[in-house]
């Protein structure tokens, strides 16, 4: 089986080349038959990959520790679901799920373009052909995750403990979704490049890709907020390591591109622009890939640091990056320009949200490259962290929520500002209002904290706003706007979705920074701690076996107003002997949208135990805003225009075109 | 204004934006990025006492003390110099005598290196990567460390 899947992966490589030349070569000379081998050449190399993919992830899960990636990150004691999951807990095993995505969404293109025009398909495919083969190259040359041991050892090196949880089956997957799936809009916009033509109905295509790899990289980049936050034990959900850097900066240069795509979909502007941005995601996407698997940073996703991967990940980046903005500048000037417009306008603020997420992409850039580039020109080594982020990705962040629900409201071409003040009345009271409660009746509140939960609100009711406005809320009967209201189109609800979202995940910040509280003691058991008018008894430590681990488990008594019991938390210290490393598991209570949260630390020599606990208002709104965004994602995708394969006469009429088009 | 006027007006405006934005990148990366050091270069740097840093090195063998409640004193050292540093606060897992950690905080007018956050490595395997440079760079890394 083993073999089999190193034999597939070699096989998808050799496709990936016929993949990369032949459909490029048939649209050059116009010729419908070696385009059309593209679609199926893809389907083949996604299936082979797949192939390859589930013998791996068999060796895995039989524990075949006679394969070096099995023996190194996996145990015979170790859970099925763990097992299986360590498949891509590892540099070679992550990479080979990377592909797997990239030739799945290629296999995508070729089963659902039938109605793209034939060059344009046979152009993407071509590109999206060329990646593969890079990454293959690298899998294959450099990480293979196939190679044998001989003789087999008898037990393997276990899984690191701390991707021993179920956030590893989550968010690796999602965010290389995300990641990846960016990559089909890079192809299309090189594809657009090498035939010198694009239109709208070019970001009618590409912004259903946009739209899928946007909502996988946000459920990934939640999910892995999530993860930290409960896994390490440091409370925290956003740290600006590096590695959150690598995969913030797509999102936010997807954010902007899926909406600059609406503008030239919708009004055949910013195609030039779009493109562009469309190049520069997916090579943020590449960028997140090196920083993560080159070793160049230190951290949980570090998995090895060999040197030959990080040349030659860097190559690849060089080539891919450097070759599509060559391209560009050769390029884009042939491309006709698009429509003008009025600065206040729906199509105005869309440039200025992506004004402002692109310079805000470009300070999380600066803030996570400048380490990189002063330690390779001088002998100095600096650490960018919070403090630097907070000072520049702050204050761009803030003016860009205080518009954001003004964008919806205003009209394509020209827009009247007043008008949508006008409209906007009850939401600004409200937040005015929520401004003041805040700052004047919760203890400890500061301005900033005030200012903060104001904004929230205001996004939150600014999106609600929106659908209100759209239904004619106070100009009709209830009955009519009811009406209205499910009969407006999807994207309608997805952008209200995605905005209050955004604004939930703010409520979410705000209230965890400005109102949470910490307390870090030393217990001895019976005694009892007070935090933000919960009370905790420290019921004491006892330990416990667990598959593969030994542990410490200290539990927590939740005292309510009578003084009994009314809830149990528990946190531990786990021991993993394979590894000789020990892990906290954090104990966690939801309360409504907040948390309460403790966690384990040393235990003393007067047997009293480190207690760090933390009382964290509305924090699991900031995952949950999130999870609104990706339904708000999905909406805009189950929209009637975006629909794959949508009516059959349209698809007809599109199959009809090159027949027709073409000589 | 003509059509010209305003589309240079718009322009002007963006470029003014961008201009801000990044003198405030660079006004931010003089004045928030935190340095690295082991404990022997600081005889040679001037480091301010309300500098923020970053100390890294080893635990020094022996040093590690459990005061009351959740402060805990210890000294990083690379095998030439050695700093006292005080924590309060819940130690790393992987926190031992003689591993490698960075410990990131200020220095307080008795010459203590207050940290408030401990980082130690990853796993077992791993030494964090300035700590193995610096010890390389000072000729006491031991290959043998490194697996």
């Amino acid at each position: 089986m083993v073999e089999t899947g190193h034999f597939a992966l070699v096989l998808a490589f050799a496709l990936s080349l016929v993949q990369t030349i032949v459909p490029l070569f048939g649209a050059r000379l116009n010729n419908q038959r070696l385009m059309a081998v593209g679609g199926p050449v893809a389907v083949t190399g996604f299936a082979l990959t797949a192939l390859s993919f589930v013998a791996l992830a068999s060796a895995y899960a039989s524990s075949d520790f006679s394969v070096a990636s099995v023996w190194e990150n996996s145990h015979s004691l170790q859970p099925l679901i763990y097992k299986i999951t360590g498949t891509w807990g590892n540099h070679e095993g992550s990479m080979l799920l990377w592909v797997l995505i990239l030739t799945f969404f290629g296999a995508l293109v070729a089963a659902f373009g039938s109605n793209l025009p034939a060059t344009l398909r046979a152009n993407v495919l071509a590109v999206q052909g060329a990646i593969g083969a890079a990454f293959f190259l690298f899998i294959l040359a450099t990480s293979n995750p196939f190679i044998r041991l001989n003789p087999a050892p008898i037990e393997g090196r276990d899984l690191n403990p701390i991707l021993q949880d179920l956030g590893l089956a989550i968010h690796p997957p999602f965010l290389y979704l995300g990641y990846v799936g960016f990559s089909i809009c890079f192809s299309f916009s090189v594809a657009a490049l090498i035939e010198g033509r694009i239109d709208a109905s070019w970001a009618r295509w590409v912004r259903p890709w946009t739209l899928v790899a946007w909502m996988f990289l946000t459920g990934g980049i939640a999910m892995g907020s999530y993860w930290a936050y409960y896994e390490l034990g440091w409370g925290g959900f956003w740290f600006w390591d590096p590695v959150e850097n690598a995969s913030f900066m797509p999102w936010l240069a997807g954010t902007a591109l899926l909406h600059s795509a609406i503008v030239m979909e919708k009004r055949s502007a910013l195609k030039i622009w779009t493109l562009l941005l469309a190049i520069l995601t997916f090579s943020l996407s590449l960028l997140g890939t090196f920083l993560v698997r080159s070793g160049v940073l230190t951290s949980v996703h570090a998995f090895a640091t060999d040197p030959t991967r990080g040349v030659f990940i860097l190559c690849i980046l060089t080539l891919f990056i450097g070759g599509s903005l060559a391209l560009f500048a050769l390029r884009a000037s042939r491309l006709t320009a698009g429509g003008l417009f009025h600065p206040i306008s729906r199509e105005g603020a869309l440039v200025l949200n992506n004004l402002f997420l692109t310079t805000a992409t470009a300070t999380v850039l600066v803030g996570t490259l400048y380490p990189l580039a002063v330690e390779a020109f001088s002998a100095d080594k600096i650490s960018v962290g919070a403090p630097f982020f907070n000072l520049t990705f702050g204050p761009l962040m803030v003016p860009l929520l205080v518009i954001v629900p003004f964008g919806p409201l205003l009209a394509w071409k020209r827009g009247d500002v007043f008008a949508v003040a006008q409209r906007l009345m009850m939401a600004f009271a409200a937040a005015l209002l929520a401004t003041l409660v805040t700052a004047l009746f919760i203890d400890g509140a500061s301005v900033f904290a005030a200012l903060g939960v104001g904004l929230a609100v205001w996004l939150i009711l600014g999106a609600l706003t929106d659908l209100a406005v759209k239904s004619g809320f106070g100009n009709v009967a209830a009955g009519i706007m009811v009406r209205r209201l499910l009969g407006l189109p999807r994207s309608v609800f997805g952008t209200a979705f995605a905005h209050l979202g955004l604004g939930l995940t703010t409520l979410g910040i705000v209230g965890t920074l400005c109102f949470g509280t910490e307390k870090i003691l030393s217990m001895h058991a019976g005694e009892t701690v007070e935090l933000s008018g919960h009370t905790l008894r420290f019921v004491g430590l006892y330990p416990a076996q667990g598959p593969n681990y030994s542990e410490d488990r200290g539990r927590f008594e939740l005292i309510g107003v009578s003084g009994s019991a009314i809830g149990e938390i528990s946190s531990a210290k786990r021991f993993y002997p394979v590894r000789q490393m020990t892990t906290t598991e954090s104990g966690i209570r939801t309360m409504g949208l907040s948390q309460l949260y403790i966690s384990l630390g040393d235990e003393g020599n007067d047997g009293s135990v480190v207690v760090r606990l933390w009382w964290k208002p509305l924090v699991t709104l900031i995952w949950g805003g999130g999870l609104v965004m990706m339904a708000g994602a999905a909406m805009s995708l189950m929209d009637r225009r975006l629909r794959v394969g949508a009516p059959a006469r349209r698809r007809k009429q599109a199959s009809a075109v090159p027949s027709a088009g073409l000589p | 204004m003509t059509r010209k006027q305003k589309r240079l007006s718009v322009i002007a405006g963006g470029l003014a934006f961008l201009g801000a934005a990044t003198g405030l990148t660079f006004y931010a990366l003089g004045q928030k990025a935190s340095y690295f050091y082991m404990p022997a270069d600081l005889t040679t740097a001037s480091v301010q006492p309300g500098q923020r840093i970053r100390l890294g090195g080893l635990v020094e063998k022996g040093t590690i003390q459990r005061g009351q409640g959740a402060t805990v004193a210890f000294s990083v050292t690379d095998t030439h110099k050695s700093v006292k540093v005080t924590y309060t606060g819940i130690l790393p897992d992987l926190f031992r005598e003689e591993q490698g950690v960075i410990t990131e905080g200020t220095f307080g007018p008795d010459g203590t290196f207050v940290a408030d956050s401990v980082l130690a490595k990853h796993d077992e395997r791993y030494m964090p990567k300035e700590v193995a440079d610096g010890l390389k760079a000072k000729g006491v890394w031991q290959e043998s460390k490194s697996e």
